[in-house]
Formats: C-alpha cells, structure tokens, sequence
C-alpha cells in the first residue's frame, strides 16, 4: 500500500468556495501588490508599482512611477482579491478595474474612478468587492527592438502525483482555461520531484519550450527558478502568474500575481499573518473564525450546526432531500463546548432567511452533553427563539445529552437517528 | 478477519503524554486495545498510564515489540512524528494531527515510500477492528463486531454509517477513516483492495465526499476486480459554487470531482450509490439480504 497510485485530480474545487466546505480549511488570499512584494524578495522580476489608497496618493505613486521609469505613462489597477479585474466594471459606470493613464494627473483621476467603488467581475459575483487600494504600475509595454509576448504560469499540487506542478503556455493573458480546453496540446506542465526540488535543466525546458532564446531564455530560466523557490519556502498552496511578459527590451516580468497561502503553514511565516485582509472576506464568516467555527452562508431556509466537514456536508443533502435547502455550512470541530457551540446558534441566527435549525452532532472526541448545555444556553440567552429547533445528538454520553435537552424545558424537536431528524425537517417546512 | 489491525497489534502512542494522547491512548486501552506504550522524548524511562514512556519510536520497536503507532503530536512536529515511525519499522503508522502543512506531507509521502508501512491520514479519526483494537478516536460503543469493511473520508460521517450499520446488526470487519486533507496516505482504493482481499469481509461501504479523484478510482478498480458488494455516498450533492481565485486548479483538475459526477461513475461501476446519508446502512442490509424483519 505505499505505492501512491491514486488517480485524484487536484481539484478544481479548490478555488471554488465549496473548497471552504471540506477537510482542508480556507487557503489565505492576498492582493497583487502583496504578492509581487513576496516574489520580489526572493528574486523574480516584476512590474514595479506604488499602493495608494486616496487620489493623493494615486498622483504621488505616478509621479513615482514617472521618475523611476522615465515614463509618462502608468497603469491603474485595482486590489481586490478576485480575478477578471481588466474587463470588470465598476457598479453604475464604464470604468474597468485596471486602466492606462497617459500621466500622473490621469492616473489620480482613474484612482478617484476606483476607490470607493464596487468591482465586479467575472470571478466576484454579482455583489462585487468593494476597491479601498489602487497598485499605480509602471507601464510594461513600452517601445523596443523586441516584440512583446505574454505567458501563463502556476505553480501548484498535483494531488494525484503528490508533486508540485509548474503549469505554463505561450498563450498568456487570455483565458487560461478556454485554452486548456481548446487546445490541451500547448499546456504543458513540468512536474517537480519533492526529494530534489527544481532542477535548473526543468527550469531550462521550460524557456526552450516558450520558444525563447538569448537575453529572454536566460531570464526565463533566472524567472522560474526563482518563482519556484519563492513557492517552495513560503510553503504557499497555489501561485499563478498571467500574464509573465517578454518586454520589447528581452526582459521576463510577473505583470499580474496571485498567491493563495497554505494556512496550516503560516505559524512558519509569522509575517504574512498582517497580509489578511479582512474586509475581503465574508464579516459573518470572520466572526465565525474567531470563535474556531468554519462557516460558510448559503441561500438557503434551513441552518445547520453540525461537527465534522463530511457530516455536515451529508447534513446539508439531507436538508435538501428533505425539502429544504441548506441556509448555511457550520462545522463546529472537534473540540465544541458549550461557548462555540452557543455562538455558532447566534451566528445561524442572525441570518434572516433561517426558517429552521437542524444541529446534528455525532459525539465522538465532542461530548454530546456540552452539546446539549450549549444548546440550552444560548435558547435561554437569546430569548425570544421563534423558528423551530431539531436537535439530534447521538455517540458518546448521548443519553445525557438527551436527558439534558428533554429537562431544560425548551421547545425542541429531538432526534436520534439522522432519517428521523430527515422527517422532521421535512415537518417543520410544512408548518 | 480484519484488515491492517488486530488484537495482536502492538501499538505505541507519540505524543502519549500529552492532553489529547493521554486521554485517547486511555479510551483506546479501556476498548481494549494492546497499548505496549509511548514516545515523549525527553520522558524515556518513566512511566505513563501504567504503560513505559520511550525517548523514541525506535526504542518502542525493540523493547516492547511497538508495530502499529498512533500520533497526537502538534502540526509542527508531526511530519517528523511520522518518518520517525516508518524509519523505525512500524507498518501502520496512524496520525490523527489536524492542520500539518501540504508542503511538509508531500515530504513525508516521498520519504515513507522507501519503507514497508502503511500511512492512515493525517486528519484522520483512525482505524479500528471492532472487539480487537481501537487505534484513533472514534467513539468504540457504536462499533460491532462483523462482516462489513467500511472506509470513509470523514470522521463523523463515518460514525454516523456505522452506526446505522450496527443497529441493523450489520457488523464490521474494520472501519477505516483515511481523512481528507490533500496528500494522505492510504486512499481509498487501496482501503477496498485490502478488503476484497479480506475473506471475512462480505460488504464494503465507501465513503467520499466532493474533490479529489479518489473515489472515482476506487470506482473503477471495483468494476474490474470486485468481488463484493459496495455501498457507497458521496457528501456535498448541495455544496455550491462560487466565488474562486485563478484558473489552475481547473486546468489540472478533471472534471470527476462534483458529488454528482462521482456518484454517477459509482453507479456506473456497480456501486450501490445512495443518495441520501440516513440510508447507507439500510442498502447494505438490503444488498445482503439482511433486512431485519
């Protein structure tokens, strides 16, 4: 059995919010300018620029940008964590999330454009992301003896290897994926041995095969390697560079970055913690963080509390096998007491559209009479608890559990077996 | 029969006297499991739960025979925990450590391949052969005795299917939670091989959930080599999609990972799939001709 022969993908899912719903907890996000700041450091070239939060700002970054450059000329680009910002749009206007300006004075009037508004794009949703940051870039295209190419470039897991994978192709800056489904032939994808790492005659393969030669083939070699060894030692979980340009001087730069860090990793890398960005991610979901429960809001009528990410997952198609649709993912862990448990009560609660609860815990390291305590607690804390409850509890000290629920006096429906807690979900829907 | 382990395994605990190892490393001697001891280094020689505490697994192996190990060691040492384990000759190496970076297991998967053991999780409940041994956390009262392997993805879920299956006075010949994370040891496929292999086990439930390709390939390993009834779920049919970041995920990705996906390649191997969780234990029973009356 030590022979890994398994087939799994890596997943697709795992840039999908439904990665938040599984085993492996939320990957950290960062922005752009964050980003190029981690490859910089480790030696990849990228397209320099200044962060401005305010016009003023956005003026004095041109001019900058002007003076180090030697270049009127600038790009504005919007931080958000989502991608699609060039051709997305900003609520109630034409303006895209990443502009040219021809001089500084343009450039605090696209910031103004910018900041205070909602981007959206084909990766945020309807909603939007609000843009408080600006990144004022050197412009990359300027005039030369060479022609200008863009690339695409990640680095990330191959969950059925167990290696790291460099994903590359000479059709950057376009949609990477309608490449890889059109034309699967120019992916290439250059896998790395975890004993050795990456070797410099991969990291040749991969210049020879963008069909490039000279000053840009070394620095495309120069570039991966130390794009790879900037992956490797912030132990991150996906790097994705598009486009990499050859500028018209035969140099190779990151124009655009994304890196998603491993959490479990971060102990490792103290100094990334201050690069989370909080009003990027959902405010309930950060609430529910605190208190070391992993919550993600849906759409849906009925919430759940549930311990496990499987279970809860099964609990949610349960609900939905039921008639209902899942209001909510909530697993409390391994370790609920009576206090995660009673704010995770209030968490569901505050969400308007929760017609009823289903908590289904299955008591194996959590006991299911701290279960019940939290249960009651939060009933009686909160008050006024107009939508029914179905609580089933079941593993160890489960008949406690129940005693406990049954003695508080409160009006709950109990379950014990999870067809049981099926039918009175389906129940209560009916009213 | 069982698989992997038995009454006769002798099984050390690293991090045994610590919190969490202290309290499970009881329940699992309560259950009846033959703890021979554990690994703090630093606390060699002295004695913990009525059971030696060795400086190392190495120590554990020679002198009480240590061939099975459970870690609860913390995320930042329990790659090392692990090679510790395969290098000193353990063959079932079970970690229950929740939270170990990606970067530090794809490690432990290249350098484990050298020795002849068997990785369960990490993030993993563990593994137990009802009435035998306990090696993991899972709660030992809903387990029985019997016939049906059961291998899962999940921890909770996994009670929860087991569960059903002793109240239908299905038993289980072993029950395996191989945990979820990225890089895991024993997969899927592996865990239903060994059960076909089993002569005592009759029906196999598998459990999976949303991502990875897993599932699928223990699908089609089944369609070719079963030689026994499979039930099997898949968690998150109502998982939705949504917001994401970058693009390479789905150019490596394949297109076999949705719930639905898997559970159509399932059926399509045979696999008695169920679509709802509460009836994973009914279908084996039915299956096997088992309805209680």
């Amino acid at each position: 059995m030590k022979t890994p022969i398994c087939a799994l993908n890596w997943v697709k899912v795992s840039y999908f919010r439904v990665a938040i719903i599984s085993h492996s907890r939320i990957k950290m996000n960062i922005h752009e300018y964050q980003a190029k700041e981690i490859l910089k450091k480790y030696g990849v070239a990228v397209q320099e620029g200044f962060v401005a939060e305010t016009p003023e700002q956005a003026l004095k970054a041109a001019q900058k940008v002007k003076e180090y450059f030697q270049s009127d000329w600038c790009v504005v680009k919007a931080q958000i964590h989502a991608g699609g910002r060039g051709k997305g749009k900003i609520q109630g206007s034409e303006q895209r999330g990443v502009q040219v300006a021809k001089n500084p004075e343009q450039a605090s009037e696209i910031a103004k454009n910018l900041l205070g508004g909602t981007l959206v794009t084909i990766q945020t949703g309807a909603a939007g992301k609000l843009v408080s940051k600006v990144l004022v870039a050197q412009d990359v295209f300027y005039p030369g003896a060479s022609e200008p190419k863009e690339y695409y470039m990640s680095v990330l897991l191959d969950r059925a290897t167990k290696q790291n994978v460099i994903i590359y192709t000479t059709e950057g800056g376009m949609d990477i994926e309608e490449v890889a489904e059109q034309h699967p032939e120019k992916i290439h994808k250059e896998w790395v041995n975890s004993a050795v790492g990456l070797q410099p005659f991969q990291a040749r393969k991969i210049a020879f095969n963008l069909g490039l030669e000279g000053k840009a083939f070394k620095e495309m070699v120069t570039f991966v390697s130390a794009m790879y060894r900037a992956y490797d030692e912030t132990d991150s979980a996906m790097f994705e560079i598009n486009p990499v340009l050859k500028t018209s001087d035969d140099r190779i730069i990151a124009v655009d970055a994304k890196v998603n860090l491993d959490d479990n990793a971060l102990y490792r890398h103290k100094d990334f913690m201050e690069l989370r960005d909080l009003a990027e991610e959902d405010p309930t979901e950060v609430e529910a963080g605190k208190f070391n429960l992993n919550y993600v809001k849906l759409d849906g009528n009925v919430g759940c509390m549930v311990n496990g990410a499987g279970l809860a997952m099964a609990t949610m198609d349960i609900i939905k096998l039921s008639g209902g649709e899942p209001a909510n993912f909530l697993d409390v862990g391994g370790t609920a007491n009576a206090e995660t448990v009673e704010n995770g009560f209030r968490i569901i609660m505050s969400d308007p559209n929760v017609k009823a609860i289903l908590i289904n815990i299955f008591g194996g390291i959590v006991r299911c009479d701290r279960v019940a305590n939290g249960v009651v607690e939060a009933y009686r804390k909160i008050g006024d608890v107009q939508i029914p409850i179905i609580v089933r509890l079941q593993g160890t000290n489960a008949v406690e559990a129940k005693r406990i629920i049954d003695e508080s006096g409160l009006k709950v429906y109990s379950a014990i077996t999870l067809s049981e807690a099926a039918a009175l979900v389906e129940q209560v829907l009916k009213g | 029969m069982s698989i992997l382990v038995n009454k006769d395994s002798r099984v050390i605990v690293q991090g045994f006297t610590g919190n969490e190892g202290t309290f499970h490393a009881q329940q699992m001697i309560e259950y009846g499991t033959n703890v021979v001891g554990g690994v703090t280094p630093g606390k060699g020689g002295s004695t913990h739960l009525d059971r030696p505490v060795f400086n190392s697994v190495q120590d554990a192996v020679r002198e009480a025979q240590a061939n099975v190990s459970i870690i609860f060691v913390p995320p930042a040492f329990a790659a090392d925990a692990i090679m510790e384990s395969a290098e000193a000759g353990i063959g079932v190496i079970v970690c229950i450590t929740e939270g170990i970076p990606t970067k530090d297991m794809v490690k432990v998967r290249e350098y484990i391949k050298g020795f002849n053991c068997t990785l369960i999780g990490p993030n993993c409940p563990g593994i137990i052969t009802p009435g035998e041994a306990k090696i993991g956390i899972m709660p030992g009262f809903i387990f029985k005795k019997g016939t049906i392997g059961v291998v899962s993805k999940s921890g909770t879920l996994t009670y929860e299917a087991v569960d059903q299956l002793t109240k239908l006075g299905l038993g289980q010949s072993t029950a395996i939670g191989i945990g979820g994370d990225p890089i895991i040891g024993a997969t899927t496929k592996e865990a239903v091989e060994l059960f076909m292999n089993d002569p005592e086990t009759e029906g196999i439930v598998m459990i999976g959930e949303i991502g990875g390709g897993m599932e699928a390939e223990a699908a089609r390993w089944i369609k070719e080599h079963g030689t026994k009834p499979v039930v099997g779920f898949i968690a998150g049919q109502t998982a939705p999609a949504g917001r994401r970041m970058g693009h390479a995920g789905a150019i490596v990705g394949g297109k076999d990972d949705t719930a639905a996906a898997k559970m159509a390649i399932m059926a399509e191997c045979g696999i008695h799939v169920v679509a709802s969780p509460a009836e994973i234990g009914q279908k084996m029973a039915e299956v096997l001709g088992r309805m209680p009356a």
